[in-house]
């Protein structure tokens, strides 16, 4: 297990890497620098300002001087600064990352909490009412676009509660931030959670046509017992895979519903700082999801072996 | 009878209610919200091109002279002094010596002195030690010879000839003075000035804060306790929380006709008005490359143009047809109606485009045979949606043309090339005003003047309108010249779109400007009503 635990980090650090030169060339692919950008809002190029600009940002140094310069700053916790606002990159980032994380967070919990339970009834009642019903709902998860019902959402709360849950302020507490999280939480959640609810419903149905659940039925187990004990936790490691996935995909995906609801987190923020072309927050931010995923993944593997003793890391 | 009496009581109740409330007094306190539509690069107006930055920051600064923010129609009548207590002129016109307020302090705590107006300026033309990371205004004030120092107090702009426009740019939301003692990135970063609000904060995507200058020195003002603006960047969350009444004021020119209408339905109380704001569609043509060298051919493309049609299918009818210059009742400079009837292209649609067809047929297309071209522009809705229609338009003369979406930062430096050959542009003026229009767009060499039209005749009257103080006759010259302009298809003006503000009725003293986009934020005196 300990040699593959160093394995499996080395591989991380490898996949690290890899995507830092993806990212760092493919910014630097795109047309247009943050010079292009500025002068772009002024509606003109004035070339010899525009040159002095790079020229300050060390954007005419050649592109291997500037990877390893962002490479050495990544390496001793120096992030560089915004182009645009000329703050540290680090005190632009840092305050974005809780806000997306609590964000993901509750919807990962409104997915799982939704999905995993639904999809179980969902099968042990397979082909009954209960069962088409939430099948339908499932669906509609997955094919209502987040835009479209975040709007939806908000044009309700408007029009019947003459408010709208949208961050136009930091929450003050505990509970005005749940309030405040909890709505677009849920509509993001609707679809992870349609998505995790079919997957266990299948995985669940898989499984409850083992040999072993037939077994243990012979037994006398429970109903109860055969689906949650035997059946589920069988069914449940590529609902766990799915899971991990969710998350890694809600740490930077968010961007929809980030702008329909005005949430000033992680994922519009990279998206504006790519119109910027602010290279500092841009790779700086990729690395960092891509920091999460990885993590993501590996806890996911090490989480396979605790739940399934028949899997073993050598 | 009853009932009668009844409505007769509720009709003056009603006009009592309403005439109290229009000669309410004004009240301090309260935080004005609006929405902005984007992060803006900074608050340092000098640097900046758009009014995503003078909205929230003009309110930070003062001028030396301003428009009055109460006169919907910004001109030189309409000048107040600010920083500057008076100002004359020399009697060569060469010399304008402002005498400047005493007593003002910027936000933090340094005395204003006539050296922050020589820095400001020096900063402008690249004179001092401290640098501009970019300059967009630096030609308004190349007629500026020098900016001295007499004490405290005075300061005189020694002009390189006559100007009289030199006040309107000076009175621009673009012109606040700057401080001497703060770097220009640190006006980047925290912006000082001496306007009725301070700096708070600006965080992407999230927020700009300004709170009252308690030392303002317009005694009583403002009345605000701050203003905030939320960054809202998606249009339909903006205008729900409009209607919802999370922000009290929608961000300034942003609504269309049909969002207006939307707001309208929703919460019927919400004022709207809707006005020019001298940003004009134009299309560009590259007169550098064959077969567009042709001047027929350009004038030909001229006269197919159907200006009604766009302006009734891209703004629901809220636009005007014009020249280069915002057109009347709302501008004071551009070319009225009848005179602009007599110009290629603004006449009879119809018979306009019989002669263009003709023109098209003797340079040798023709139906089977058009001439096929690429309309370059950015791409976004507001360039998309007008070049399409132009497609649509230039297909009436046998030109069959196919839409290229550019990248919207590779735009300008892909026109600056000279690298397209028809494009459509967004033209937005500062000020209505014609030294501001025709130095930036239609002089030879400008970095603005992206068809590179040049006519050195055409630049001396440029001059000659620029100096010439007697108003009567410069607007004679003034429409002299965009009629030139407008023949040589220097850049033909598709038209000057019209946009909305909307706003709660508790917000009072707030005025709309109806030509120009940038010159109306100082909101010293606003005030709600709650």
């Amino acid at each position: 297990m300990g040699t593959y635990l160093i394995r499996r980090f080395l591989l991380m650090l490898l996949t690290l890497f890899g995507i830092s030169v993806l990212i760092f060339t493919m910014l630097r692919i795109v047309p247009g620098n943050i010079a292009d950008i500025l002068f772009d809002a002024a509606g003109m190029i004035d070339v010899a300002e525009k040159a002095k600009l790079e020229h300050e940002l060390g954007l005419d140094k050649p592109i291997v001087v500037q990877y390893a310069a962002w490479i050495g700053g990544l390496a001793h916790g120096d992030l560089g600064y915004s182009y645009v606002s000329e703050k540290p990159a680090i005190e632009e980032i840092a305050p974005r990352i809780p806000i997306t994380a609590k964000l993901a967070g509750l919807a990962l919990l409104f997915s799982v909490a939704f999905g995993v339970p639904l999809g179980v009834v969902s099968a042990v009642k397979q082909n009954s009412k209960l069962d088409y019903a939430l099948r339908v709902i499932s669906l509609s998860g997955l094919s209502m676009p987040a835009f479209w019902l975040g709007l939806l959402i908000l044009m309700g709360f408007v029009k019947y509660f003459g408010t709208i849950p949208i961050y136009t302020d930091p929450p003050k507490d505990f509970w005005s931030a749940l309030w405040l999280f909890s709505i677009p939480a849920a509509a993001v959640g609707f679809r992870s959670s349609a998505l995790i609810m079919r997957l266990t419903r299948s995985s669940m149905l898989e499984v409850l046509r083992q040999d072993y659940i037939r077994t243990a039925r012979a037994k006398g187990a429970s109903d109860q017992n055969v689906n949650y004990h035997h059946a589920l936790r069988n069914a449940v490691l590529p609902v766990v895979t799915v899971i991990g996935i969710e998350a890694a995909f809600l740490m930077g995906g968010l961007i929809v519903t980030e702008t329909v609801f005005n949430i000033p987190g992680v994922a519009r923020f990279l998206v504006e700082a790519i119109r910027w072309r602010d290279y500092p927050i841009v790779q700086n931010l990729v690395m960092f999801i891509a920091f999460v995923a990885v993590s993501i993944n590996f806890l996911v593997d090490v989480l396979y072996a605790a739940l399934d003793p028949r899997i073993k890391y050598a | 009878m009853a009932i009668r009496l009844a409505a007769l009581a509720a009709g003056i109740l009603a006009t009592v209610a309403l005439s109290a409330a229009q000669s309410a007094e004004p009240e301090h306190g309260g935080i004005l919200k609006f929405y902005h539509r984007e992060t803006p690069p900074s608050l340092s107006i000098h640097e900046e091109a758009t009014f995503s930055v003078n909205a929230p920051a003009m309110a930070i600064y003062n001028n030396l002279i301003a428009y009055d923010q109460h006169k919907p129609q910004a001109s030189i009548d309409t000048i107040v002094p600010e920083l500057a207590t008076s100002w004359a002129w020399s009697k060569d016109q060469t010399q304008l010596a402002f005498k400047l307020r005493s007593g003002v302090k910027w936000h933090d705590g340094v005395a204003f002195t006539a050296k922050d107006v020589k820095c400001t300026f020096d900063l402008l033309q690249g004179k001092g030690e401290d640098k501009f990371r970019k300059d967009p205004r630096k030609d308004w004030y190349a007629n500026v010879a020098d900016v001295t120092v007499n004490g405290d107090d005075e300061v005189t702009f020694d002009l390189k000839r006559p100007q009289p426009s030199l006040l309107a740019m000076l009175a621009s939301g673009y012109t606040p003075i700057y401080p001497c003692h703060v770097t220009a990135a640190q006006m980047r970063t925290h912006p000082i000035g001496t306007g009725p609000f301070k700096f708070v904060e600006m965080k992407q995507n999230e927020s700009i804060k300004l709170v009252k200058n308690p030392d303002y020195w317009k005694k009583g003002l403002p009345y605000l306790d701050g203003i905030e603006y939320t960054i809202i960047s998606n249009r339909a969350t903006a205008v729900l929380a409009f209607v919802a009444g999370k922000v009290d004021v929608t961000f300034p020119t942003e609504m269309t006709q049909a969002l207006i209408n939307d707001i309208k339905a929703q919460d019927p109380t919400a004022v709207c008005e809707i006005k020019p704001i001298n940003v004009n569609t134009n299309l560009i043509v590259n007169r550098d490359k064959p077969p567009f060298d042709n001047a027929e051919l350009r004038t030909a493309m001229a006269m197919s143009l159907d200006r009604k049609s766009m302006i009734d299918i891209i703004l629901q009818g809220q636009g005007d047809q014009g020249g280069s210059l915002l057109p009347p009742p709302e501008g004071v400079w551009g070319l009225p109606p009848d005179r602009l009837k007599t110009l290629p292209g603004y006449g009879d649609v119809a018979k306009d485009r019989e002669k263009a067809r003709a023109i098209m047929t003797k340079l040798g297309y023709s139906a089977t045979n058009p001439l096929k071209i690429k309309v370059s522009t950015r791409n976004l809705a507001t360039y998309r949606d007008p070049a399409a229609v132009l497609i649509d338009q230039l297909k009436t003369i046998y030109i069959d043309a196919e839409l290229e979406p550019v990248e919207s930062s590779a735009w300008f430096a892909k026109v600056a090339r000279g690298d397209y050959s028809v494009g459509l542009n967004l033209t937005g003026n500062g000020i209505d005003d014609p030294d501001q229009a025709f130095y930036e767009n239609y002089a030879c060499g400008s970095e603005r003047n992206y068809t590179h039209y040049c006519n050195k005749d055409l630049e001396k009257l440029f001059d000659q309108q620029s100096s010439e103080t007697d108003l009567a006759k410069r607007k004679q010259l003034v429409w002299e010249i965009d009629k030139k302009i407008q023949e040589d298809v220097a850049r033909p003006i598709l038209y000057h779109a019209r946009t909305g503000t909307c706003w709660k009725p508790y917000v009072k003293n707030m005025t709309i400007m109806n030509n120009n986009a940038y010159n109306g934020y100082r909101y010293e005196d606003l005030w709600l009503d709650k």
